[in-house]
Parts: structure tokens; sequence; C-alpha cells
């Protein structure tokens, strides 16, 4: 075991965590009042083996390396990569360079990214979105022209729109690693790098669809959710069905009784839950081929849960949940 | 005259066959180490000779082998590292080119002190005819009973591998060079897991640099503590410095750590002084990624001290006032140079030679590129030199690999010591163009 100590919360994590998990936990752990002291993360994804660690967007500084070697680290480092130690201090929100520091990586992220979020079909559940809110700066200074690529269509279900992608290789990962062949890479390189199916292999397995799940940004949609409706116009459930590949438990968008999209259920942290099968996901889209559960749980910040019926209900709870904590402090 | 112990035979004709190199005291150290010291022995000669790695960081070569795990059952690599592709930098191609057997000498040694069974030398592409003459050059090793099963009668046999990269700049950084070792994209690893635990097929690896492989050979025929005697404090041993830009003998100098710079540049045994008799402007002693210095600091430090051809004098003062040795690419630029073009082409270098896996690096590059080319162009705005210094911040120091700082550090050095320049730039775009001496005349002439 060893203590960590993140922006002054403590927490004794198993040996061979990661900094940002163990930021999770103290998230997680209910106990702690306060702000999200986990940072962002746009390439790492727990589900993933060898993910992360390439975006930069979770980079924090390390101010006491361990009880051992109390020394600082030179450098920040990226947290989703970086295990704690046993006595370690950390800064993330509470250093003011680290703030600095995220803040150039996302101008970094934006400036070959387009700004067409009125006609993406991510916009409102973008990863990309939610940390240039939180961790950018509102103008750009970036005045020459854009990188683009032509939009390539990965088989019958899956668009990839290179010009979106912020090269975060989850969905290279992804389809290293649930898939059993590698059809699916990086060509070129520098800031001309693409993700390919090289030479337009179709992706024809089953579980190929989860690319466009872990994909943080609107590079990789479903072809036949494409311009059906913005996501906040939607409402989501939780249904389930039999199904002999997968769990078969994903989440419902409905409009009406129309399903217009199906998606793995995902958590707070924005990671899919289970895995899901391309059948689930793209075929079965009438609403009788499912188990409704009930309303999904949408985080109030997020622009989905503005006309969610769930929402009334979890406000009541949201403000309950501040007034205890409030009274707590007082 | 200094003392050199890598390139003194380099003019003995046929120098880069086995036998005339054997009759100028060639393949000495490895008879000597098989025959009569363990494998701890070199490791602890390199030790104590203060040997510090030439690629470029300068980490102590003991010190890194000392490192290296021994898991029993594992095999163990030494990989040698001849992709050498900093701008500015062609000591290791003049030494393999000349004397192909001292890198390989060099390498069947220290295997035998990290106890390699195979060991590579990954070469960059462009050097293909060096890597036909390093092949050549093992195929007479072979022969000669140097490689193989059994070296001399010894139980230790050693197999050499020349592989030829396909010539990006990325593949010198010791973690991507072993991806493309490994048949991948040669993509920089994230660390830990360092090379000397988890290398080249997951195996502890020794990654060095070919003039570090070379310096072990006189190290183990004069002893560590003989070879820690030349030079001058840390900076132990001699050094390749190739000499490029506007001096009037260009080439691969090896000098004795400690030589003033002053009379690197000036002396006639090495540079021999300015083309033409020209003033001195500036100097990048280390390679394109190093920060450039003007002339008043790379011949004297901040506290007027004469600066001398060692890691420490010539990091003197920090980036504030200092540069670095690098890997001893030393490029001189005299007064007609200019110092905003020099950047911008060192600033296309890195654009195109990024990787592409991590953003700051990805997109920072090309944007740099993107604003010194508008300034060059006479286009640039009075804020581009503030958004230039505040792009180099944010990329150095959050990367992957050192290719963000090797990026960020020649920029940042440029406005810090020649600001004025680029404000003359953009103040005057039409002047620039129209005054001569902003031009390198020597190139258009």
């Amino acid at each position: 075991m060893a203590k960590v100590t993140i922006d002054g919360h403590m927490i004794e994590v198993p040996d061979g965590t990661t900094i940002l998990q163990a930021a999770r936990m103290i998230v997680e752990d209910k106990d702690y009042v306060g702000a999200n002291i986990a940072p962002p993360t746009m390439c790492y994804y727990s589900k993933l083996k060898t993910s992360g660690g390439y975006c930069r967007t979770c980079i924090v500084k390390v101010t006491k390396g361990s009880e051992k070697d109390p020394r600082p680290m030179p450098k920040p480092v990226a947290s989703c990569r970086t295990n704690v130690m046993d006595g370690m201090e950390v800064q993330n929100l509470t250093s003011p360079d680290v703030l600095e520091a995220r803040k150039g990586v996302v101008e970094f992220l934006l400036i070959n990214h387009p700004l067409d979020c009125p006609i993406c079909d991510q916009a409102g559940e973008c990863d990309l979105q939610n940390l240039g809110y939180g961790h950018g700066m509102a103008k750009t200074r970036y005045d020459f022209k854009r990188r683009t690529f032509q939009q390539i269509d990965i088989g019958p279900y899956i668009k990839l729109h290179m010009t979106r992608c912020i090269l975060c290789y989850r969905c290279v990962k992804t389809a290293d690693q649930i898939t059993d062949t590698r059809v699916h890479g990086v060509m070129n390189r520098g800031d001309v790098s693409e993700i390919s199916t090289y030479i337009k292999n179709v992706i024809t397995n089953d579980f190929s669809g989860n690319v466009i799940d872990v994909c943080p940004v609107g590079a990789l949609t479903d072809r036949t959710f494409r311009f059906k409706s913005r996501v906040w116009f939607t409402k989501p459930m939780d249904a389930h069905r039999g199904c002999t590949k997968c769990s078969g438990k994903v989440a419902l968008w409905l409009k009406g009784t129309e399903v217009l999209r199906v998606t793995a259920r995902k958590n707070v942290w924005g990671e899919v839950e289970d895995w899901i099968c391309n059948e689930c996901r793209f075929e079965k889209k009438n609403i009788h081929d499912w188990t409704i559960e009930g309303p999904r749980h949408i985080e109030r910040q997020s622009v989905i849960s503005a006309n969610h019926y769930e929402n009334l209900a979890q406000l009541k709870l949201d403000v309950q949940k501040q007034q205890k904590q409030l009274s707590a402090l007082k | 005259m200094g003392k050199k112990l890598l390139i003194q035979h380099v003019n003995v004709p046929n120098i880069h066959t086995l036998q005339v190199y054997k009759e100028n005291g060639g393949y000495a150290s490895v008879e000597k180490a098989l025959k009569s010291m363990t494998p701890n022995d070199v490791v602890e000669e390199v030790k104590k000779s203060g040997l510090r790695g030439r690629g470029g960081a300068g980490f102590p070569t003991g010190m890194k082998w000392s490192f290296l795990a021994k898991p029993e059952g594992v095999d163990r690599h030494l990989v040698c590292n001849a992709d050498e592709s900093e701008p500015g930098t062609f000591k290791d191609r003049y030494l393999m080119e000349k004397i192909p057997h001292a890198l390989i000498e060099g390498m069947i040694t220290s295997s035998y002190a990290l106890g390699a069974k195979s060991s590579y030398i990954y070469i960059r592409g462009e050097y293909f005819y060096v890597a036909r003459i390093l092949e050549t050059a093992i195929e007479e090793a072979y022969a000669a009973g140097y490689l193989g099963q059994n070296i001399l009668g010894t139980n230790y046999s050693l197999d050499l591998y020349v592989q030829v990269g396909a010539g990006a700049y990325i593949c010198g950084e010791e973690t991507a060079l072993l991806e493309s070792l490994e048949g991948k994209r040669g993509n920089p690893r994230i660390k830990p897991p360092f090379p000397a635990v988890a290398g080249l097929w997951g195996r502890p690896t020794v990654v060095n640099n070919v003039e570090t492989i070379a310096a072990v050979c006189p190290i183990v025929m004069m002893g560590g503590d003989e070879y820690a005697k030349i030079g001058i404090g840390r900076s132990t041993g001699t050094k390749l410095i190739s000499a490029s830009g506007h001096i009037n003998k260009p080439g691969t100098y090896e000098i004795e750590l400690g030589l003033p710079v002053e009379e690197f540049i000036y002396s006639d045994e090495y540079c021999g002084g300015i083309l033409n008799g020209k003033k001195l402007k500036a100097v990048v002693a280390g390679g394109s990624s190093v920060p450039i210095l003007p002339a008043e600091l790379i011949l004297k430090n901040d506290k007027g001290e004469p600066r001398l051809m060692s890691y420490e004098s010539l990091s003197e003062g920090g980036f504030a006032t200092g540069t670095m040795l690098g890997s001893g690419g030393f490029i001189v630029y005299d007064e007609t140079t200019s110092i905003v073009k020099n950047l911008y082409t060192f600033a296309r270098f890195y654009h195109h030679e990024s990787c592409g896996q991590c953003s700051p690096c990805r997109e920072g590059t090309g944007w740099m590129e993107k604003i010194l080319h508008r300034i060059i162009e006479g286009h640039g705005k009075p804020s581009d030199i503030d958004l230039l210094w505040d792009i180099q911040r944010k990329i150095e120091g959050n990367t992957i690999c050192p290719l963000g700082d090797a990026a960020a550090w020649p920029v940042a050095s440029a406005i810090r010591h020649f600001r004025a320049e680029f404000e003359e730039y953009i103040k005057n775009p039409q002047g620039i163009k129209d005054v001569k001496h902003y031009y390198n005349v020597h190139q258009l002439a």
C-alpha cells in the first residue's frame, strides 16, 4: 500500500496504482467534498492496456517523489502513466504551473480541430468540448489554415472524419485489443498522421463499433445515427436484451418510441462499462427488441440533462447532498 | 596537439580492413578483455574512466551499464545507436566510414562486459553505404574469429547484426529506436520502464552511441584511471566534434575535452578561423537542438571566464547564458547570417520529424514553423515573437520524449539572444529583403 496526497487529499492505494487512478478514487470516495481533483483525460482509457500518455492533458506536478526520495520530479508527469510511491505529494488544481501547461495542451489540441460543433454528432457529449470549457482559453491565437482530410467510410456503419481527430490512439488500441486482427493503425507522422484501416480495409469484426464509443471527439461516428438528431433532444434509457455475443446491456437514445442510436453504457469517467457487439449497436433499432430498465442517469452539468425527465428527481437529490455538505462544513 | 584515441590512425591507407587495423593495434582490447578480465572488471574500468554518453545527454556510461537488470535466463542486448540524425552532427559517420573496426571492436568488448549474446547496430537509412562498409567489416571479423561461437577460444560467443532504419530523426531516441528495431513504427515509448529493465523485445537493453562504444577500447587498453586523466573535471577523455558552417576547415576533429572554444574556432589545427576573415556572430555548439549562443557568450561565459569545450563549461550559466555540448555538432555562423532564417530551417526540420504521438510536439512544432515562415516572408505581426515564446514554453518539458525540448530550445535561445533581429524582420520586412548582409552570402554565391 502507498499513501499519496493529491491537492491536499490523502488516500491509501495499492502499489502499482497510477496517480490518475488514485485521484479518481479520492473523487469516488464520498467523504471528500469539493472540486473534482481528478485530472481530465483525452487518451487514457482504463479498459485499454497501454493507453494514455499521449494527449498530456492529465499532466500533474509531483512536489515530493516519495518518502524515501523526497525530491520533486523535474518535469510535469502524465498522471495516467505514473505510478504512485509511498509518501508522494501531487499538485493538480492547486498548481498554477499545471493549469498553465494544461491550457497550452488544450490550445494545441484545438489548433487543428475544426470548430464544426454545430454540425458534429458528438456535440453535447464531446470530451474535447468539456475540456475546452474547463481548461481552455476563450479565443484561439492560431490564425493559419487548419489541417483537413477527406472523410472515409469504414464499412457500412462507421464514418471516419479524420479532420476532427486528436490522435488519442484509443480506437487503435481498441481495434488491437478487443479484435483479433489488426486492421486499423496510424499512417504518416507529425501533424499529418492519420488513423487508417490500412488502405481502407473494412473493419468487419463484431466488436468494431466500440471504436465509436471510445472516440473522445467526433472523428468516429455512427453512420446509422449521423444527422438524425442532436444528442440533447434524445431520451437516454438503460435497456438490455438477451445477446449471445455480448452482455446486451446498452443505453438507448430515443425520440418518442423510435430508437435513434444504441451505445454502450458509460461510467462517470466517460468510459464504457461493457463492450457491446455490432448487432446490438447497429441492427436492433426497434424498441420491441429491448427490455427498458428506466431512464439513464445523466450528469447535471451535461447539456443532455436539459430535457431529461430524470433530471428533476436528481436535482432534488443533488440539492439535498449539497445542503448536507454545507452543514457539515459549518 | 591534443591527444587522439579514436581517429589517430585515420590516415593510414586501408585502415578499414581488418589486417591493417590489427597492425595498428586493433582488437587488442578484445584480447585483453576476454582473456584477462571478467565482465565486471570491464564495467569497473568504464566507471572509473568517467566516460559520458557521446550521443547528446552526457549520462555516465558506467552508471548506465550498472543499471542493466540481470535476471536469470533472460538474454540481454547491447544496441548501438548509429542513427546520427541531429543536424550538424556527422562524427559517427566519419568514424564508421573510415575505421569501421573501431566500432566493431568496441561492440565486442562492451557486449562482453554486459553479457550480451547478440548485439545490434541500428544505422540510419541515409547511411546505407556505411552499413555496407560495416557489414564487410563484420564478415572479416567473423572470419578472423572475433565474432561468432567461442571468440578467441574463450567461452564467450557473440553475434553482431546491422539494421538499417528508414531515416527518421525520431528513431535516434532510444525507445523509438528499439521499436523500430523490433519492426514497428518508430514511436518513442513511455518511460518507465526504462530500456535497462525492459528494452528490446522486453529484455534488458543498453543503448549507446557509436562514439561511446568506440571509446571503450582505449579505456580497456589504457585503464580507466589513465583515461580519466585526459580531459577536465567530470568531462573526461576525448570527443569527436563535427565542425561546420562559416569556417575555413569544416570537418570532424577529435579534441581533448577542456579545449578552449576560442582555440577550437580560430586555431589552424581545428576550424582555422572564420571564412573570408569575417566576424563570428553565433555558434550552435552541440547539434541543432541545443541553444544557440552569440559570439560574446560562446567565447566567454557570463562571469568573463573563457568557455571550454566540456560538458560543464558549455552549460555554465544554465540556458540563460549557456548551452550544451550535446552530440558535438558545432555549427559556426558569421556576421552575415540571418538567425531568423536559420531558426526557420530548424523549426521546419522538427515539424517534419515530429512523430505525432503527443499533442504539444505534434501541433506545436507545426505552429512554430508557420509563424516563422510568416515572419521571414515579411508578414510577421508584432505579437508573433511573444506567441513563439509562449508556444515553445508550453512544449518544453510537456512531451513524451526529448524531441519536444529539442524543438523548443533553439526557438527560446534565438529569441532570448537575438530578439532585435526578429523585431527588425517584423518592423521592416522590405528593408530586410534589400539589405544584403542579412542573407547567407556564401550559400547564394
